[in-house]
C-alpha cells in the first residue's frame, strides 16, 4: 500500500514520474500549501518497487506491504 | 490512502521530518539515499557525525539528523571534519556540501583531503549553481550559462569535480545523479565502509535557480528525466569520442583503492614510533 | 622534557618552545598549524611531542584549515591549539567567529610580527591586539593574555587552556617575535602541582531541546561520539542549538547571553600585575613585551625617589575597564606604553574617564624598543 502524507507533499510530481506502472496521479484537490498532491489510481497494478517512496524529496510517501 | 504512516527513516530525524527545500529539490532524494544506506548497513547512528557547509545541501543533516551534526563556515566543512575525525577516529564522519562550497571557496580543503586520504565520506551535492544565494554562477556551471552573475553567459569552463578528486588522490570516487537513487545509496554504503577519503558527487536538480538557467524553472521532473537521458556509464563513455560525450553525464564508480593508508591509521603509527623512540 | 619526576626541572628555553611545553602540560592533545615566521618553532616542536603524548599533529594546507581543524577536534573532545602570526590570524577570523558562536574551547597562539601585510616577519610588534577582539564579524568577547617572557609563554599557555575550558571560548596568547624567540630560564611545575580545568560536559542525552548553549554560567558541552546528538551551527541559534534567524527576541537574547558569559565572569578572568602603584603619581600602563622595559623604569624611578608604578594587564581582553578606572582615581597620569600606534590607548583613556590624564609615549612601532631610560624621562617630565 502507498501512503501519501498530503500535507507534507509539495506537489513536485517526482513520484508520479518515477512510477514504472504509471499508477500515481495528481488529485484535483489542493493541500494546505495550495499545491496538488498525488494519489494511487490503481492499487492492483502496484509492484511495491518503492520508487515513489525513495524519490520523494519530502519523505511524504511511505510504501508498506499490506499484511493480508 | 491518506492515513498518516510513519516513514521508515523517521528514527533518523530529530523531530518531524520537515525539509524546507524548494519543491522537487534533489536534496531530499540524496538524504534518503544516505539514510537508506545507513539503515541497510545496520550501523549505530550515534556513531555517525555529519559536518556540513553553507548552502542548501548544508541543511541535509543540520539540524534534522538525530545524531551529532556540525554546521560550519562556507567551504570549510572538510577542514572541520578532518579535525573531528582525527580526534574521534572511530566515528563515521560524513560531509555534505555543495559544488560551490566544495570547489570554489573550499577547493583547497577538498584537494588536500583527497591527498591526505582522511577517512571521511564526502557527499558533494552538485546542482551546478549557487542556489541558496540566488542563482549565481558556480565553478561547475556549464560554459555560456546565463546566471544572475553572468547575464551575458558565463565565460569560464566548468570543473569536473570527480576528475579533480581522482587527480588529487581520492581513493574512492563515484558520481551519480539523483535519478540513480539506488546506485547512489549503494555507493554511499560502500563509501561509509571505505577506510580512506571517499568522494561521491551527485548531480542534483535545483528546479528554482538552475532550472531557471536552463529554461526548466520549477520543473523538477523534467530535470530528473534529463539526467536519466544524459547519463552514461563509465564503461560506455570509454567508447565515445569527446564530441559524443559533450553534454553527457558520466556516472558510476570511478575508483576504489583500499591500499593507501588512511590518515588516522598513520597517526596511530606515528604515535607508536614516537613512543618507541622515547623508550630507547 | 615533560616533568614526570618529582624534581622541579628548569630549562633554558626559547619562548615558542616554552609555549609548546606549556600546552602539553595543560593537556593539549591536538595541534594543527601552518608554517609562519615567527611561530613555526611551536609547530616544529609539537610535530614531535604531540605523538609522544598520544596526541595528534597536523600541518594543514592553510591557516583557515588550521583553526577549523582545532575546532573540529575540540568537538571531538580534544584540547586543541594552533599557533600563527598576524597574517594567519587575519585568515582565521571567520572561523574564530564560529568558535565564539559555537562556544568551542580552543587556544590560539599569535606570535605577532611586523605589519601591515607581509610586513616584517621576524620583527616584534604588538600589532594584533585589536584584531584579536574585533577581527571577526559582529560583537563578541574573547579572552587574550599577553606574556612577556618564555616563563610566561609557558605559564600563560596553561592559563589559556584552563580559561578556554572554563568558559568554552577561544583564548589568545598575544606574544610577539621577540618574546617568542628569546631564550630564558623556564621552571617547570610538577604535573600534580598544576590545576588543570576541564570543560563542563553534557553527560547524557536530554532530549531535542537540551540546553547546550547560551548559559551565562557556561552550558555543558555535548562532545561528539557519545550519543549526545549535538546540534551545532554557526547560525544564530537558541539554547538547544536550533537556529533562529527571524525572531528578534531570540536573536537579541543569543548575542547578550553569549557576551555575558565572559563579561559576567570578568573578575575570575582578568588578571593584573600591579607594581608600586599604591602611592604612585605616574603609572605606566603596558602589557606583554613592553612591560619588561616598564618594570625596569619603575625600579629606576623608585631608586631616584620618583613615585612611578606599573599597571600591567596579563589579560588584555576582556579589557580591565573597572581596574583602570579605579587606578585613574588615585593617580595623576597614566602613560600608555605599547609597541604599536596606540591600540589599547583609547580603551585606557576611555576607562580613565577624565579622572586623570592619559598620555602615550611617542610611538615605538616597528623594530625598536622602548628604553627604560626614555620612559623614565617622560615620567619625570609629566610628574
Amino acid at each position: 500500500m502507498v501512503y501519501i502524507d498530503k500535507e507534507a507533499c509539495k506537489g513536485c510530481g517526482i513520484c508520479i514520474s518515477v512510477c514504472p506502472k504509471n499508477i500515481l496521479a495528481f488529485t484535483k484537490d489542493l493541500n494546505q500549501r495550495g499545491v496538488p498532491y498525488p494519489m494511487m489510481i490503481d492499487e492492483s497494478k502496484c509492484i511495491l518497487c518503492r520508487n515513489c517512496m525513495i524519490y520523494c524529496p519530502d519523505f511524504a510517501v511511505v510504501v508498506k506491504k499490506d499484511d493480508k | 490512502m491518506e492515513t498518516k504512516m510513519n516513514h521508515p527513516l523517521q528514527k533518523y530525524f530529530r523531530g518531524a521530518i520537515n525539509y524546507t527545500t524548494c519543491p522537487g529539490c534533489g536534496n531530499g532524494i540524496i538524504s534518503q539515499a544516505i539514510l537508506w544506506a545507513i539503515e541497510e548497513l545496520a550501523m549505530d547512528f550515534n556513531k555517525f557525525a555529519f559536518v556540513s557547509g553553507i548552502g542548501c545541501s548544508g541543511w541535509i543533516p543540520s539540524p534534522s539528523y538525530n545524531t551529532d551534526v556540525l554546521h560550519v563556515t562556507h567551504g570549510r566543512a572538510i577542514a572541520f571534519a578532518t579535525g573531528l575525525k582525527l580526534a574521534t577516529p572511530d566515528m563515521k564522519v560524513i560531509v555534505t556540501a555543495g559544488d560551490g562550497d566544495t570547489s570554489a571557496i573550499g577547493g583547497n580543503h577538498f584537494i588536500h583531503a583527497c591527498r591526505r586520504n582522511i577517512g571521511l565520506t564526502m557527499i558533494c551535492v552538485n546542482n551546478q549553481i549557487y542556489g541558496m544565494t540566488g542563482g549565481q554562477v558556480a565553478p561547475s556551471t556549464p560554459y555560456d550559462s546565463k546566471t544572475t552573475t553572468t547575464p551575458y553567459g558565463s565565460i569560464e569552463r566548468p570543473f569536473d569535480l570527480s576528475q579533480i578528486a581522482i587527480s588529487a588522490g581520492a581513493t574512492m570516487v563515484a558520481r551519480w545523479t539523483t535519478f540513480q537513487a539506488r546506485q547512489l545509496r549503494k555507493s554511499i554504503a560502500k563509501a561509509i565502509l571505505h577506510p580512506g577519503f571517499s568522494f561521491i558527487e551527485v548531480i542534483s536538480q535545483c528546479p528554482v535557480q538552475y532550472g531557471k538557467v536552463i529554461g526548466k524553472r520549477n520543473d523538477a521532473v523534467d530535470m530528473l528525466m534529463d539526467y536519466k537521458n544524459r547519463s552514461i556509464s563509465i564503461k560506455k563513455a570509454r567508447e565515445l569520442s569527446s564530441d559524443e560525450l559533450k553534454n553527457k553525464i558520466i556516472v558510476g564508480e570511478f575508483i576504489e583503492n583500499k591500499e593507501i593508508p588512511e590518515l588516522t591509521q598513520e597517526i596511530k603509527r606515528l604515535r607508536k614510533e614516537a613512543l618507541s623512540r622515547c623508550q630507547k | 622534557m615533560t616533568n614526570n619526576s618529582k624534581i622541579h626541572k628548569t630549562d633554558f628555553l626559547q619562548g615558542n618552545i616554552a609555549c609548546a611545553e606549556g600546552a602539553i602540560m595543560a593537556g593539549c592533545k591536538f595541534f594543527a598549524g601552518y608554517p609562519i615566521t615567527p611561530a613555526s618553532e611551536i609547530a616544529h616542536h609539537l610535530s614531535k611531542r604531540m605523538f609522544e603524548v598520544d596526541g595528534t599533529f597536523i600541518q594543514t594546507e592553510d591557516e583557515i584549515a588550521a583553526v577549523a581543524n582545532i575546532i573540529g577536534a575540540s568537538w571531538g573532545g580534544a584540547k586543541s591549539m594552533t599557533a600563527t602570526s598576524g597574517p594567519g590570524i587575519s585568515l582565521m577570523q571567520e572561523n574564530i567567529g564560529l568558535a565564539v558562536a559555537t562556544e568551542t574551547p580552543c587556544v590560539i597562539i599569535n606570535v605577532q610580527r611586523g605589519a601591515p601585510s607581509t610586513g616584517s616577519p621576524s620583527v616584534h610588534l604588538q600589532g594584533d591586539i585589536l584584531q584579536s577582539k574585533f577581527g571577526s564579524q559582529g560583537d563578541y568577547q574573547v579572552i587574550a593574555l599577553a606574556p612577556a617572557s618564555p616563563q610566561e609563554m609557558f605559564d600563560f599557555t596553561i592559563k589559556a587552556f584552563n580559561l578556554a575550558e572554563q568558559f568554552r571560548t577561544p583564548v589568545f596568547i598575544l606574544s610577539d617575535s621577540l618574546v617568542g624567540h628569546m631564550r630564558e630560564k623556564v621552571a617547570f611545575p610538577l604535573q600534580e602541582e598544576l590545576v588543570i580545568s576541564e570543560r563542563k560536559k553534557l553527560d547524557h542525552y536530554q532530549g531535542i531541546h537540551q540546553k547546550i548553549f547560551l548559559d551565562e554560567d557556561v552550558a555543558p558541552m555535548p562532545i561528539f561520539g557519545k550519543g549526545l546528538k549535538a546540534n551545532i551551527t554557526g547560525s544564530t541559534h537558541k539554547e538547544d542549538g536550533f537556529r533562529n534567524v527571524s525572531d528578534p527576541k531570540i536573536m537579541d537574547h543569543a548575542i547578550k547571553k553569549l557576551t555575558n558569559k565572559i563579561l559576567k565572569h570578568k573578575k575570575e578572568i582578568i588578571e593584573i600585575n600591579e607594581y608600586e602603584t599604591d602611592d604612585a603619581e605616574v603609572v605606566i600602563f603596558s602589557y606583554g613585551l613592553t612591560s619588561r622595559a616598564v618594570l625596569e623604569t619603575v625600579r629606576k624611578a623608585r631608586r631616584s625617589g620618583i613615585k612611578v608604578g606599573s599597571f600591567r594587564p596579563i589579560t588584555v581582553w576582556p579589557f580591565p575597564e573597572e581596574e583602570v578606572e579605579k587606578l585613574s582615581r588615585k593617580v595623576k597620569i597614566i602613560i600608555v606604553c605599547e609597541n604599536n600606534l596606540g591600540q589599547l590607548f583609547p580603551f585606557v583613556k576611555s576607562a580613565a574617564c577624565e579622572h586623570c590624564k592619559v598620555i602615550s609615549l611617542p610611538p615605538k612601532i616597528l623594530g625598536t624598543l622602548y628604553d627604560p631610560e626614555e620612559i623614565f624621562e617622560k615620567a619625570k617630565e609629566v610628574i
